[in-house]
């Protein structure tokens, strides 16, 4: 019952607000979505005390009816209640409920609030159902539910029409993902009979090293569906290929950045590749690649992120980094490690953005960087919250000990695990990570030192205008705020360290050995893991630090003159790697121009021109000459009678004769 | 039975056609003494002699009887069909009344020339001999040339019934010689005789040529293409009454005898072989279902659009016809009675098309009609559906029973080119329901209407809407009826 109220209660909060917010009013459909909200999220709270640290939870899947059973293809609506389903229900019913709240006063001048509200509340249950499946059909419902919720969110405002265009591209772009996890999922069931998570995990170890034939090649079984689903995963996870979706979406309202493209969907293909791990751990090729794509992700987005000057559009690069560091954590089997800094970083970096939304807010929809400067005097709240959310993300905390930042313990473990993997790609990871670090560090110090020190960019006015935001903003912020700080040192034995069996149970399977447990054994003194290694991290984040600060407090100048002079570099970190150029030239305009033909030729002239056209063009004619042959004349009346005779009479003359 | 109880024997047989003939005359005479003040009088006295008729003819033999020596013939089919007829003319004679009065050719030859017309008609639907044909078809041919030019101070009621009767001689002249050539290569004008000494052997050269020109001068009646080209000009021209009476009652009688004339002599039932007439019938019933939908298409006079559905109802009609079969005879039957009261009650909005200068014939005049007068507008639009055959309307069936006529007998290309020329012909009946919903209201019409044909306009909708409550008894009747001529 209590798993179940979890994941109803938002739907019925997004059926009151979406069907009855014309009679409930905007003031109606806020309280009733958000107040189901908190309730749901307080009961995650319960479920993930008695899942995860009790060990109480359910022991089987708790279903709540049959969906479909045509012959050996059989799927329940049911939920998957263990240690992973439990810490997804909580970042997410937590985050939207802090959402929720923030979005009361975020969106306090929109006419169009009781929508809002029931998007919110529709994303929240599709999350749900995604993280709650028992199987992988409901999974993608969620996951196309997430889709959806994420496309109307993007395009809420849909007068704009840039929030239109990114809508649709985030639609399209998942697509390409959808694509390729709905063929993974055929391809299960295809090799499994079944659908349903218990089966094929428990089968998964007898088809290990199997081929069957796929496109024509045989390949092997595992690795292909595991790839096949990855390639979900990074359409969901905006990695890099399926990213440029991601940064677009930043159109939609900040509080929906926030939620859906921060904390929680985006992390989904994250919990896939986690979800899967009873898979993944017998298919190591995928792993490989899950490994690199990630890694690379986490460098691009990065180092794109370094010369943006929108400030939604920094923390969105940011968050495709994070994610990068997730995958390649999970790639290299740290799934709890990854599993761990998706549930930090949606701490800060729901915080961030909810901050950027503060500073929005308070800047009457400046989003340029280059218009802000000098805010922390007038947005001091704002400024101190958004600082800790960057000390977060930056891994602020002392080396060799578990003090720190939220970010600093989650991420430095990532690192770390990395280094002591101990294989080529492992070391590719742990210095693509470190890198990767040190930019961190950087574009968020510069985002910092942009926005709230210097001199004030803005015009007069708008700075006379410059409010600290109300307290539904504010209390959400705190909340996020003490996550940022804290989640790491509380729950970090928990999550990665020596309770982590215990705490993960049968939802993880890893079969070698992995860098956490390096890390682990390292840090009691049992393991020599070189003291750079554990010192790098902290050593390049300060090294961002500096840079960015003397780059923008002591000498805005050098910033300045890199971005006038244009040099190639910049330029293509600026324009994200032409990734959007490149589509544009290989997808989007051959697509279009197909289209065209089919449009113009195919239907217009083909189609239409000897179908419907062509055959009322046809009528019409025949039917002026039917008309002209009427002349009036008797005559020719007459004529036509003795021609009719005479045809006729021939034919069958003819006929006879011929029959003779 | 000596000869004058044969006569006597013959009299009870033609009781209906004497009673048309007797009362006739009998109208011609009161109105001669009391003059045109007594038309309306005439008009009723007419309408009753035709009830009279068909209750005689009601009254007839049940099973198939000669009289005269067999140039006359009784049988289910003709009473059928005459009843049909009678039907039809009292209809369109009722609803002509006033429309007289007020064009002011108020005449009391006017009914009475409707009689003598529908005495004709009932003439041809029982000959059973080329002799009496030539008579029935005359004596029906003459009254109409006269009605289609009766309102003769216009110029084109003149013009019609000029052509009519110039283009009319012309198929007479066709049949006469049709029939003379049957009669030169067979021996005799009797359908029975003909019937028994043609069957064997086949047809001959010389006979099918007889056949061809029987043939020509028929189509020429129930306007088939190409003996059609009359038909949009009379109907134009002739005072609306009439051009009602032309399109229901002629065509209906002409159509039965061109039955009788091809499936009695003609049709070698239990030989089962094509029979040599079919392929005639085929190309007239091709061209004029698709000629009917074409040139119907770019009409704007309501009368002659008129004109051009006839012809291609006559289409559907013949393909049933040229199936040849006892089912086909039965979807021919359906067909006309089906037809009869599509037409009737067309005709019946079309006179009440009336303003303060005078009837107006065009149909963009139709404009609105559903907000100026939304009774008559709905009752027009199930007629134009049911014209169209658009199911569960009467029309639909009608073709129906047809279509599957002709597939039976494997007349696959004449019932696809039947169906498309259907979809066609669609086009101008829904093109005239879209301009009475949806165009801009043109000035309303005068009312009200004459509540007779209100009443005819109200019947004839309902019973294409409700057709299937009507359809088991009329296929079961018609089935007998059919059944009679083979």
């Amino acid at each position: 019952m209590l798993y179940k109220l979890i994941v109803l209660l938002p739907v019925i909060g997004a059926l009151i607000g979406g069907l009855l917010g014309r009679w409930i009013g905007h003031r109606g459909a806020e309280i009733i979505t958000s107040s189901l909200l908190v309730l749901s999220a307080i009961l995650s709270c319960v479920a993930f005390y008695q899942v995860a640290i009790a060990g109480q939870g359910p022991e089987e899947a708790i279903t709540f009816f049959r969906w479909f059973d045509v012959g050996a293809f059989e799927a329940d609506w049911a939920l998957r209640i263990d240690t992973l389903t439990v810490v997804m229900m909580v970042v997410v019913t937590g985050v939207s409920s802090l959402v929720h709240i923030y979005s009361i006063g975020y969106m306090s001048h929109d006419p169009h609030r009781a929508r809002f509200f029931s998007y919110l509340s529709l994303f929240t249950f599709a999350m749900l159902a995604l993280v709650t499946a028992d199987n992988l059909l409901q999974m993608f419902f969620g996951w196309e539910g997430v889709g959806l919720a994420s496309y109307l969110l993007i395009g809420f405002w849909y007068k704009k029409p840039s929030a239109n265009a990114a809508a649709i591209k985030a639609f399209l772009v998942n697509r390409v993902g959808d694509f390729g996890f709905a063929i993974g999922i055929m391809a299960i069931f295809f090799v499994f009979d079944a659908v349903d998570f218990d089966t094929i995990f428990a089968k998964a170890p007898e088809l290990a090293g199997t081929n069957f034939l796929f496109l024509g090649q045989s390949v092997d079984v595992l690795t292909t569906i595991c790839l096949l689903l990855f390639v979900g995963a990074m359409g969901k996870s905006a990695q890099i290929f399926l990213h440029t979706w991601l940064p677009d979406a930043m159109e939609g309202p900040t509080p929906v950045s926030a939620l859906i493209h921060a904390a929680t969907m985006v992390t989904a293909g994250v919990f896939l590749v986690c979800r899967m791990s009873y898979l993944f751990e017998y298919a190591p090729d995928a792993l490989y690649v899950v490994t690199l794509v990630g890694a690379v992700t986490a460098f691009f987005a990065a180092s794109v992120a370094l010369v943006q000057n929108d400030i939604k559009r920094v923390i969105a690069y940011s968050t495709c980094s994070q994610l990068g560091y997730m995958f390649f954590a999970a790639g290299l089997g740290a799934y709890d490690a990854a599993m761990f800094h998706l549930f930090t970083h949606a701490f800060f970096k729901a915080l961030l953005f909810l901050c950027a939304g503060s500073v929005i807010h308070g800047m009457s929809d400046e989003q340029d960087m280059r218009n802000m400067g000098g805010l922390f005097k007038y947005l001091p709240w704002t400024g101190m919250l958004m600082i800790i959310g960057t000390l977060s993300i930056t891994g602020v905390g002392i080396p060799h000990t578990l003090i720190g930042f939220s970010g600093f313990v989650s991420k430095d473990a990532i690192i770390e695990g990395a280094y002591a993997v101990g294989t080529p790609i492992g070391g590719f990871a742990f210095w693509i990570g470190l890198i990767a670090a040190a930019m961190t560090a950087f574009y968020s110090w510069r985002l910092i030192f942009m926005t709230f020190f210097g001199r004030p960019r803005a015009p007069i006015d708008i700075m006379s205008h410059v409010h600290e935001s109300p307290a539904t903003m504010m209390i959400p912020l705190l909340v996020l705020a003490f996550g940022a700080i804290f989640a790491g040192i509380a729950l970090q034995s928990l999550f990665i360290g020596s309770a982590s069996e215990g705490f993960w149970g049968d939802a993880l399977l890893v079969l070698g050995s992995t860098g956490h447990e390096v890390v682990e054994a390292a840090e009691q003194g049992a393991h020599d893991l070189p003291n750079w290694v554990v010192l790098g991290p902290f050593v390049v984040m300060l090294l961002g630090l500096t840079w960015a600060a003397y780059w923008y407090l002591k000498r805005p100048d050098i910033p300045e003159r890199i971005a006038a002079n244009r040099g190639l570099l910049y330029l293509f970190l600026l324009n994200k790697w032409y990734f959007d150029e490149i589509y544009d030239f290989l997808f989007v305009r051959p697509a279009k121009r197909l289209g065209r033909f089919l449009w113009k030729r195919g239907d217009g002239w083909l189609i239409d021109g000897f179908g419907p056209d062509g055959v009322a063009a046809l009528v019409l004619g025949t039917t002026r000459r039917a008309i002209k042959l009427q002349t009036g004349y008797i005559y020719h009346y007459a004529f036509a009678m003795l021609i009719g005779v005479a045809a006729a009479a021939t034919y069958l003359y003819v006929k006879a004769v011929g029959a003779l | 039975m000596n000869s004058s109880e044969m006569i006597s024997a013959s009299f009870t047989l033609v009781l209906p056609e004497v009673f048309l003939s007797v009362g006739a005359m009998a109208l011609l005479m009161l109105g001669v003494f009391r003059g045109d003040r007594a038309t309306r009088l005439v008009s009723w006295l007419a309408v009753f002699l035709l009830f009279v008729a068909g209750v005689a003819v009601l009254q007839g033999p049940e099973l198939r009887t000669l009289a005269f020596g067999g140039s006359f013939v009784v049988d289910p089919f003709g009473q059928f069909v005459k009843i049909l007829m009678l039907i039809g003319v009292a209809l369109c004679l009722i609803m002509s009344m006033n429309f007289i009065r007020e064009e002011k050719f108020e005449r009391f030859e006017f009914p009475v020339l409707i009689v003598l017309a529908s005495l004709g008609m009932s003439m041809m639907i029982s000959a059973n001999d080329l002799i009496s044909l030539y008579m029935g078809v005359e004596l029906q041919s003459l009254s109409l040339y006269v009605l289609a030019a009766f309102n003769r101070d216009s110029l084109r009621s003149s013009e019609a019934g000029m052509k009519y009767f110039v283009l009319g001689a012309l198929s007479s002249g066709l049949l006469l010689y049709g029939c003379s050539l049957i009669y030169g290569f067979t021996g005799t004008t009797n359908f029975d005789v003909l019937r028994e000494t043609l069957i064997p052997g086949g047809l001959s050269i010389g006979l099918i040529f007889g056949l061809v020109f029987l043939l020509a001068g028929l189509a020429f009646k129930v306007s088939a293409v190409p003996f059609h080209m009359w038909t949009p000009d009379v109907y134009e021209g002739a005072p609306t009454p009439i051009t009602a009476l032309f399109s229901a009652a002629p065509k209906i009688a002409a159509m039965a005898l061109l039955v009788r004339v091809l499936i009695w002599p003609f049709t070698d039932v239990a030989l089962s072989a094509v029979p040599e007439w079919r392929q005639i019938i085929v190309a007239l019933a091709m061209l004029s279902m698709v000629l009917g939908a074409f040139a119907a298409i770019g009409q704007s006079n309501i009368k002659r659009l008129m004109a051009y559905s006839s012809i291609g109802h006559m289409g559907f009609v013949l393909l049933g016809l040229a199936a040849g079969t006892q089912e086909g005879v039965r979807g021919v039957l359906v067909y006309l009675t089906i037809y009869l009261v599509m037409t009737v009650g067309v005709f019946a909005c079309i006179l009440s098309m009336r303003r303060r200068e005078g009837m107006v014939e065009d149909i963009e005049e139709l404009a609105g009609l559903s907000r100026n007068h939304p009774l008559m507008a709905f009752a027009l639009m199930v007629l134009m559906f049911s014209l169209a055959g658009i199911p569960p309307l009467a029309g639909f069936f009608a073709k129906f029973y047809v279509l599957v006529a002709a597939v039976h007998e494997g007349l696959y290309t004449l019932a696809i080119v039947g169906v498309l020329a259907s979809v066609v012909s669609a086009y101008y009946y829904l093109r005239i329901v879209k301009i009475m919903y949806f165009d801009e209201p043109a000035e309303p019409f005068l009312s009200p209407i004459g509540g007779e044909i209100r009443l005819i306009l109200g019947a004839s909708s309902l019973f294409l809407l409700f057709y299937v409550v009507f359809a088991f008894p009329l296929l079961g009747v018609t089935d007998l009826v059919a059944r009679s001529l083979f």
